[in-house]
């Protein structure tokens, strides 16, 4: 086995899908909620991207993305046999588990490939695990055996609904919260605007919230800044301190503009997606 | 015969307003003929005060001895016999406050120019003898893992694979060099030589492991406990940017020096190939008057940037970067605004930068560090506009080593413990270079490590 040579590739629906990775080193100490950053090729940019899973037996990693900016385009041409350049890692801290005896955890959209790892090392942690997915319909639904095998309540939502229960997590757990159910803990996992509302919930009942937040970021040891944020008016960086935070003191407004930071350069590489998903880079 | 002339034999330069357009080298380097009538400036001082300020003990009077007599090779071996990086330090050395400060004729003029020196006797060495092949060094048996592959790590592993070490060194980033490749700008360090410094370790055997963060993927305990290391040298930088906690901090277009030079040097981004995304701004501020300061702000005249200003809260005494650094900044257009300091970033309502806010300073009574404390001038706020904010103020120890290897101690700033031999309070564990002291220079960080090796040699030689 070549070091980072993708070993597996499934695709889960129309954008998003499934790789293992042979990174030994990294796979040996990877933990829920933990991320690694890649490079591609010697051209591309660094990226973080939360773990979906790890097996330290085969070392390899669990990446689950959908294709939708310049790195991930470049990800989707990468097949069995072929290698990425670099994967670092495990970064950050891992998911807080212990002392909890029941908790709910929310996925939206791609970030229920992240709270895969969580929501499941939560269960065979002895932690009682509510789960609930959500997706804009029917044909985005991922993962959905996998969490029922690995959770003990799931709960699938689609804004349309195409598939499972119609409506958004947040008025499922909202639901779940009012018919009596107890949780020590929310955790959120998905688009900055899906946690800031999930963790409001939680906090309008006094349940603590956790949210697992992504961010521009170079290095992931602390050293480029890039990630910080504004926790409880303190600045933390992602990378060592996070990447989950208690939701309650999330500066959401501020995430979310810096997460839109170099959105115009994006959509501009988008724009050039014959150059990018011509394969040239790879295959020439 | 010795050379009277009281100043130094200037630097080929690339042209200011040429350079500042690329990032190819400024400084071009002596010729031979330069070299060997610079050297013959030297007075052959008995006490030779030079040596007494390089943290390394080169010996000086003797290599440029032997560039005077043409003898460039010989002038190399000299210097290799205590620095591991020559070519990188007579580039970026502050020799004005080392070697070249102690220098007698810095009295009534100029000093001798040894930083320069240095530099011709390494490229002109990498030139003539770059391509002679190494052999590898015939092992002694011990294993020696080396956490970072900077100036610090750099140099200790060097000296433990000439005296038979097995070294391994682990690199967080995906490629070596540290501060060398992804802080200090081609135009000022170029990779190659870097990339050359490496290759030669390589070749003596030294084994290098990227994308490896040891704190997570491994720890130092494990590298000891499983994997047969019987000692470690930590040699992990300073890490953590700080910011100046001023409002507006937050908004899109603020950035630390680091992120902005590590997207440049490490990342490529003023080449087009690379994807690597990157503000291009019209009017930058960068704020602190260091090497990294410095380094930021010819980069960000580099990337098209029309007004680059450096702010800096007190007087053109105190700055602490090298005079040579301020010097081609000026040269290259960049706008110096003393006694300045930031007291607010402005920003439109989408939360782009749009300004910096200002206050006057003067300078009052010395502080805790000797320099002229800086004190605000009421009233004299004002507005600099710019669309990126470079925070270029130093940084905070990372303490991901301290806090997971068994019972390792911090010393009194938070960096690793250790004696003046490099030596923690853990048997076998070294450290040294900004780790241990905070952000410092690069022959310091050479000078720790080549202290921690001969630490390491005595240690498993008991």
């Amino acid at each position: 086995m070549k070091m980072f040579e993708v070993t597996y590739k499934r695709r889960l629906n129309s954008n998003m899908v499934w790789l293992k990775i042979y990174a030994p080193l990294v796979a040996r100490k990877a933990r829920p909620g933990q991320f690694i950053i890649l490079r591609t090729d010697e051209y591309g940019e660094r990226i973080p991207l939360t773990m979906a899973g790890h097996d330290e037996k085969d070392g390899t990693i669990d990446l689950i993305y959908a294709a939708v900016g310049r790195t991930t385009m470049l990800m989707d041409q990468l097949e069995v046999g072929d290698c990425f350049a670099d994967i670092v890692g495990p970064l950050g801290k891992p998911t807080h588990m212990d002392g909890l005896k029941r908790v709910c955890v929310v996925g939206g959209g791609t970030g229920n490939a992240l709270a895969y790892p969580l929501a499941c090392g939560m269960h065979a942690h002895g932690v009682e695990t509510v789960m609930i997915e959500g997706f804009k319909n029917k044909d985005l639904v991922i993962l959905e055996d996998e969490f029922r095998a690995g959770v003990d309540e799931l709960y699938v939502m689609t804004d349309d609904g195409s598939y499972g229960e119609k409506g958004f997590t947040t008025a499922k757990l909202e639901e779940l919260i009012q018919a009596g159910e107890k949780f020590d803990e929310v955790i959120a996992v998905g688009p900055p605007m899906m946690m800031k509302f999930t963790c409001q919930i939680a906090e309008k009942y006094g349940i603590k919230s956790v949210a697992s937040l992504t961010a521009y970021m170079i290095d992931g040891t602390g050293m480029c800044g890039g990630c910080r944020c504004n926790i409880g008016g303190e600045d933390k960086f992602v990378c060592v301190d996070g990447p989950e935070f208690d939701g309650s003191l999330v500066d959401w407004d501020e995430l979310i503009k810096r997460s839109n930071y170099y959105k115009d350069q994006e959509a501009e590489d988008r724009a050039h997606v014959c150059r990018l998903t011509g394969g040239v880079r790879y295959h020439d | 015969m010795i050379n009277l002339v009281r100043e130094k034999n200037p630097m080929p330069e690339q042209a200011p307003d040429i350079r500042n357009k690329n990032f190819l080298e400024v400084a071009e380097g002596y010729t031979e003929e330069m070299a060997v009538n610079e050297a013959m400036r030297c007075l052959k001082c008995r006490k030779k005060p030079c040596m007494s300020g390089c943290p390394v003990m080169v010996k000086i009077p003797d290599f440029i001895a032997k560039v005077a007599e043409g003898e460039f090779e010989e002038a190399y071996q000299i210097i290799s016999e205590t620095s591991s990086l020559p070519a990188i330090c007579g580039r970026v050395c502050p020799q004005e406050n080392q070697c070249e400060g102690k220098c007698v004729h810095g009295k009534k003029g100029e000093p001798v120019a040894i930083g320069r020196l240095e530099r011709f006797v390494a490229d002109w060495h990498a030139a003539n003898y770059g391509d002679e092949e190494i052999t590898p060094v015939e092992g002694n048996g011990h294993k020696v893992a080396v956490i970072g592959a900077g100036p610090a790590g750099l140099a200790c592993a060097g000296d433990l694979v000439n005296k038979g070490y097995e070294v391994t060194v682990y690199e967080s980033l995906h490629k070596t060099g540290g501060v060398l490749v992804y802080g200090i700008p081609q135009f000022r360090l170029p990779k190659e030589i870097v990339a050359a410094e490496v290759a030669k370790l390589e070749a003596k055997g030294v084994k290098f492991v990227t994308d490896a963060i040891v704190g997570r993927a491994i720890t130092v305990d494990e590298l000891m406990e499983e994997e047969g290391f019987e000692s470690v040298f930590i040699g992990t930088g300073a890490g953590l940017p700080a910011f100046m906690k001023i409002p507006g901090e937050n908004l899109l277009g603020v950035c630390s020096a680091n992120e902005y030079l590590t997207r440049i040097n490490l990342m490529k981004a003023y080449l087009p190939e690379y994807d690597t995304p990157i503000q291009y701004a019209k009017n930058i501020a960068v704020v602190g008057g260091g090497n990294v300061a410095m380094d930021a702000a010819r980069c960000a005249k580099r990337m098209g940037a029309e007004n680059v200003y450096i702010i800096y809260r007190r007087s053109a005494e105190e700055i602490p970067a090298r005079a040579e650094e301020i010097h081609h900044a000026v040269e290259e257009g960049i706008d110096f605004r003393y006694l300045t300091n930031p007291v607010a970033v402005k920003g439109t309502e989408d939360g782009h930068v749009c300004g910096i806010e200002c206050v006057k300073m003067e300078l009052g009574e010395p502080d805790a560090s000797g320099r002229r404390r800086p004190v605000e001038i009421k009233g004299s706020n004002f507005i600099l506009d710019v669309d990126c904010v470079i925070m270029a103020i130093g940084t905070k120890l990372n303490t991901l080593i301290l806090d997971t290897t068994n019972e390792l101690a911090a010393n009194s700033k938070g960096g690793i413990g250790t004696d003046a031999g490099a030596a923690t309070n853990r048997p076998g564990i070294f450290a040294g270079g900004d780790a241990v002291t905070g952000a410092a220079t690069v022959i310091k960080a050479m000078g720790a490590g080549k202290v921690a090796a001969a630490g390491i040699d005595e240690f498993l030689s008991k």
